[in-house]
């Protein structure tokens, strides 16, 4: 019996048929991986300022910074994608402008909506974080004599960004996982390959397991990375500490 | 030790039992609701539509209850193949991929492919034309033709004809390759419509679009294949197929 055979009619999963479809899944595996990193690296630069505001309570500008996160951790990014897809597709006011030029894209329409909404997430994060860095570390900063911001720089936000980790690295899986949603809207990532895959040979769930996989391996690796990243952060926390 | 027998056999004669009592059971017919006349949801959620009254009277020849529920186009031929439902009936054209798969009963209507855009848009639909051009379509044999005819074209494709209309509308793609008599009844004439038009021919390439569209059933279901072709022809004898079509179509449907 020779491998294809077996593949075709015994094993679980039709893996030369998978396999002869490699360069879609590398494709739907590249796609999930921008939309990733690049809506996570915009908020976490956004989400900084952000919390700062918002944990300073800035009079006006927290209320609205309040009010933005409110909404984006209040509905499902499903629907927030939705309605910038096929909403803002609706309004010719929109259409005849030069934001069309970047709506039209599905792909910008994800990204912006994946941005949005984990910045909102992160800020809340972050703002946390900010708020209770203890009141004694801020003290010994004001007796130091340190100015608002040095003590900021160096104190606070060393601080915050440590105890964020644990969090920051939960959002980041289910960012990950929220990515899938980019399948809904017509673009190839991990999912709308497998997709692809399925509708093409008419298959129930193959395509599906190799998604399942992907994202498998992909969660493993987040997790190594944050698990380093934390051995070098955390390490005064650590409990086998030599001396 | 007992006790664990009797509920043994008992569990063993249960799942006998679901093996064999299909024979009187309600059919359940899978269709999508989302491709208007054919299948759609009414306002209250139920399924409506020229499959459903099809359906219905095919049901009422052989004398077997049934009964319509929704399935995404996705996952139609693997559900049915799950045991979900007993047969596809959601304008699934007959062709010689899916035969592999399942097996259809003889056609109840035919339609081919047709490209859809703005009025008044410039389209070159010449083989292996459309370079550089987006087009959008659902999967099944209308994404077979795109990817057989226009290799150059840009193909994005959608989960729902209502989706592939509201792209179409919006202009994120230049034309649609799109069934045509769904696309007729299901965009152009509607409101939303009105400024599209049919700007090529329309195609019926056997290898993509087969032989017309049939009940999607499971191999081993071949007697109640034969009831239903049989079905098929009284109603087309005797006139009830017409009076159905008639209520939805001001032309003829089944073709040749």
């Amino acid at each position: 019996m020779s491998l294809t055979e077996f593949s075709e009619n015994y094993a679980p999963v039709d893996f030369m048929l998978v396999a002869q479809h490699w360069p879609l899944f590398l494709l739907g595996l590249r796609n999930t991986l921008i939309l990733l990193a690049g809506p996570l690296a915009l908020s976490c630069l956004f989400a900084v300022p952000l919390a700062l505001i918002r944990a300073n309570r800035v009079p006006i500008a927290n209320r609205i910074i309040f009010a933005y996160t409110y909404l984006f951790r209040g509905t499902p990014l499903l629907v927030q994608l939705y309605l910038l897809y096929y909403g803002a597709a609706q309004f010719s006011l929109i259409r005849d402008t030069f934001l069309w030029t970047i709506l039209r894209e599905a792909w910008w329409c994800a990204f912006i909506s994946f941005t949005l909404c984990s910045t909102a997430y992160i800020t809340e994060i972050l703002r946390g974080a900010i708020e209770t860095v203890p009141k004694g570390e801020i003290e010994a900063a004001n007796a130091c004599g340190m100015s608002p911001s040095t003590r900021m720089r160096r104190i606070i936000l060393p601080n915050a960004f440590r105890r964020a980790l644990p969090a920051f690295s939960n959002e980041v899986i289910f960012t990950l996982h929220s990515t899938v949603l980019a399948s809904t809207v017509t673009i190839i990532d991990i999912l709308g390959a497998a997709r692809l895959f399925n509708n093409k040979y008419y298959l129930a769930f193959d395509g599906f397991i190799v998604a399942a996989l992907l994202y498998m391996a992909l969660v493993y690796t987040i997790n190594r990375g944050f698990k380093f990243w934390e051995g070098k952060w955390h390490r005064h926390l650590s409990r086998e500490r030599t001396t | 030790m007992k006790k664990h027998t009797t509920l043994l056999a008992g569990a063993i004669m249960i799942l006998a039992g679901m093996a064999t009592a299909h024979a009187e059971d309600t059919i359940r017919f899978a269709t999508e609701g989302a491709y208007p006349p054919f299948n759609e949801r009414a306002a209250d959620g139920s399924l409506k539509g020229f499959e459903i009254d099809l359906g219905m009277a095919l049901c009422d020849k052989i004398k077997r209850a049934c009964e319509f529920q929704a399935q995404d186009w996705d996952g139609m031929i693997p559900g049915l193949l799950a045991n979900k439902y007993d047969g596809i009936f959601a304008s699934m054209a007959i062709t010689g991929e899916r035969k592999k798969k399942i097996d259809f009963t003889n056609k109840y209507y035919q339609t081919g492919g047709v490209f859809v855009a703005r009025k008044g848009a410039k389209l070159d639909t010449a083989d292996k034309a459309l370079g550089g051009k987006v087009i959008g379509t659902i999967p099944g044999v209308t994404q077979c033709y795109l990817e057989k005819a226009y290799p150059q074209a840009t193909v994005r494709v959608y989960e729902t004809a209502d989706s592939l209309y509201l792209d179409l509308e919006s202009g994120r793609v230049d034309a649609i390759l799109s069934d045509a008599i769904g696309v007729d009844f299901g965009l152009l004439k509607t409101e939303r419509g009105k400024d599209m038009e049919f700007v090529s021919e329309i195609y019926t390439d056997r290898e993509c679009f087969g032989e017309g569209v049939g009940i999607g059933m499971r191999k081993e279901d071949s007697e109640l294949r034969d009831q239903f072709n049989k079905a098929i022809a009284e109603l087309r004898a005797d006139g009830t197929y017409d009076t159905i079509m008639k209520k939805y179509f001001q032309y003829d449907i089944y073709g040749k």
